[in-house]
């Protein structure tokens, strides 16, 4: 993939035929734009409240004053340093662990020919059926057994041999010359050696969208690590939300919308900033 | 030893990291849970023992069971085909050259990465009675008030209502990627032919755009067993179990009841389920799609 320019994928070369015109282009504009604002309108609606005091939550008068005091107080009622924290040591580790797995598992299942391949294919690919959400019943027995319960750990473990992340790599590592694998075999490179040297780098595309996709997943992530964690030194931010925004102190939806945006917004920032980025990376990951 | 066998253990060598955690946390507690269905929850005082099809008796007499796959297939069917028809709407209008297509794809997608369990939160002010969104809009009609979130009737299609908004835009990326794959002869010749856009449609793109509806349908099905995470926020399965699906009675009985026998066998449900989506994708989407 070359350097993104900023401007959305046209193929303006030929002229389409079917693009819209005139009556038609008002009214199929029309209708997007509108749908779109619905599309928006929650998260509209969360900054508005969070931006303005507690008595305009519900009265939206363009005179409202804007204030960053939900956000103070949102960040003073919750250990949200902490949660902010947690998160990213958690999608820090996955998405590493995710990383160095997969690619060892998907050169393996790309470019050696061994027995029982096929098989370890098959049963890698039961897990895209089988999500770990399904199973966590055992699965937290499991962890309750090695003493992980409410640890950081024990919220990645279940996530950190993806299935998609295997089998999207091993379709990449497919599509790498095999004369690049032979030469670098040639001049006295081991399996790891050109693993390194030839593979990865060349597949760094698929890292990327890789990378943003399950960052997002497990930033977003709430059913597992409610389950493990139950203090605030494991507590993930999507649990952290949670907890603060059910708590009985009376519902403050001024300072609810903006703790509910600090959860999201780096995601919302970095989707932003990486719009094109974020949506081609989803084009090519498909599934999470 | 030879060439083969050294391949061979590389390749396991290789495998081994991965394929110990799909065995830990994937493939045993899928099997774990099968045997377990068939023994009783163990107690303070006394072990658990195997009893047959105990639990799966229990289980069809169960109403609240029952009830959850009821929800479940209401859910599915009011998610899946309005998200794919949203889906595709949108991708149509944004693949096309329309006024702010650049922020309307944005529009679309943003509630992709949005966490669900924080727009949750702004869906139920929406839902509150009295002062939420809906209320004010449905008053300012002169509408009569309700209690979205809190009447049997309407609560499944609130849950229903967030599920598609949270997933049209997903599945968007999908079919804008398909459609920008038309090799624009295609529109070109149907121009030549004289077909209106109707038909161009009906009988170009929508065809063509099959494979990526496939994948899309698998998705949403698969979603539509494993989204629950509104359900937190804005209902708790209430009121009186009209928002239970089938993974959120997972969770009530493993982690409130703590009845872990009972649980195993709601699993092996979900797992069957989830098979038979896995059935049907190998029946269908296999013969599409190139995996090698």
């Amino acid at each position: 993939m070359s350097a993104p320019a900023p401007q959305p994928v046209v193929t303006a070369a030929r002229s389409d035929p079917y693009a819209p015109k005139g009556l038609a282009l008002t009214l199929e504009s029309t209708g997007a734009i509108l749908l779109a604002l619905l599309w928006v309108l929650p998260l509209a609606y969360a900054v508005w409240a969070a931006i303005h005091p507690a008595e305009y939550t519900t009265r939206f008068v363009l005179t409202a004053p804007l204030t960053l005091d939900n956000f103070t107080r949102a960040w003073a009622a919750a250990p949200f340093a902490r949660y902010f924290l947690n998160t990213f040591i958690l999608v820090t580790m996955i998405l590493a662990f995710q990383l160095v797995l997969g690619t060892l598992a998907a050169y393996a299942l790309a470019r050696q020919d061994f027995w029982g391949r096929d098989i370890a294919f098959a049963l890698i690919l039961a897990q895209l059926m089988i999500m770990p959400d399904a199973l966590i019943v055992e699965n937290y027995r499991t962890l309750a057994r090695f003493e992980l319960i409410d640890t950081i750990p024990a919220i990645a473990l279940p996530y950190i041999a993806s299935a998609f992340g295997i089998f999207l790599l091993r379709q990449t590592f497919k599509t790498v010359p095999k004369e690049l694998d032979d030469a670098a075999r040639v001049e006295g490179a081991s399996p790891l050696q050109v693993l390194m040297k030839v593979y990865v780098p060349l597949a760094k595309p698929t890292y990327i969208a890789y990378g943003l996709v399950s960052v997002s997943y497990h930033w977003n992530n709430f059913l597992w690590p409610l389950l493990v964690t139950n203090s605030v030194e494991s507590r993930p931010l999507t649990v952290g939300l949670q907890v603060f925004s059910s708590s009985d102190q009376g519902i403050d939806w001024a300072v609810i919308c903006a703790a509910t945006l600090m959860t999201s917004a780096p995601l919302l920032v970095g989707f932003l900033l990486f719009q094109r980025q974020f949506v081609q990376s989803f084009m090519r990951a498909g599934i999470k | 030893m030879n060439a083969r066998a050294t391949a061979t253990v590389h390749g396991w060598l290789l495998l081994l990291p991965a394929m110990a955690c799909l065995a830990l946390f994937t493939h045993w507690p899928a099997v774990a849970s099968l045997i377990e269905s068939f023994y009783s929850t163990p107690k303070a005082r006394r072990p658990a023992r195997f009893v047959g099809l105990d639990n799966y008796e229990q289980l069809l007499a169960d109403p609240i069971f029952w009830k959850a796959m009821s929800n479940n297939l209401w859910f599915a069917l009011g998610t899946i085909p309005t998200s794919i028809a949203l889906a595709l709407l949108m991708a149509v209008w944004v693949n096309d050259k329309i006024v702010g297509r650049t922020w309307v794809r944005m529009a679309f997608f943003t509630p992709t990465i949005l966490p669900m369990i924080a727009v949750a939160n702004i869906w139920l002010f929406f839902f509150t009675p009295q002062y939420g969104l809906l209320e004010q809009v449905v008053g300012a009609f002169g509408g009569r008030s309700t209690n979205w979130l809190g009447s049997q009737d309407t609560a499944l299609t609130a849950i229903t209502i967030v599920a598609i908004w949270k997933e049209a835009g997903f599945f968007m990326i999908f079919y804008l990627a398909a459609l920008q794959a038309l090799p624009p002869s295609l529109s070109e010749a149907a121009a030549i032919e004289g077909a209106s856009r109707w038909t161009y449609f009906r009988r170009i793109q929508f065809p063509l755009l099959m494979p990526t509806t496939l994948f899309v349908l698998i998705n949403a099905v698969i979603n539509a067993f494993r989204m629950v995470d509104h359900i937190f926020v804005m209902t708790r399965g209430g009121p009186d179990n009209a928002t239970t699906l089938l993974l959120f009675y997972i969770y009530q009985v493993g982690f409130s009841f703590w009845d872990t026998a009972y649980a195993a066998t709601l699993t092996c449900v979900l797992l069957a389920l989830l098979a038979l989506v896995a059935f049907v994708q190998y029946g269908f989407l296999e013969r599409r799609t190139h995996y090698r």
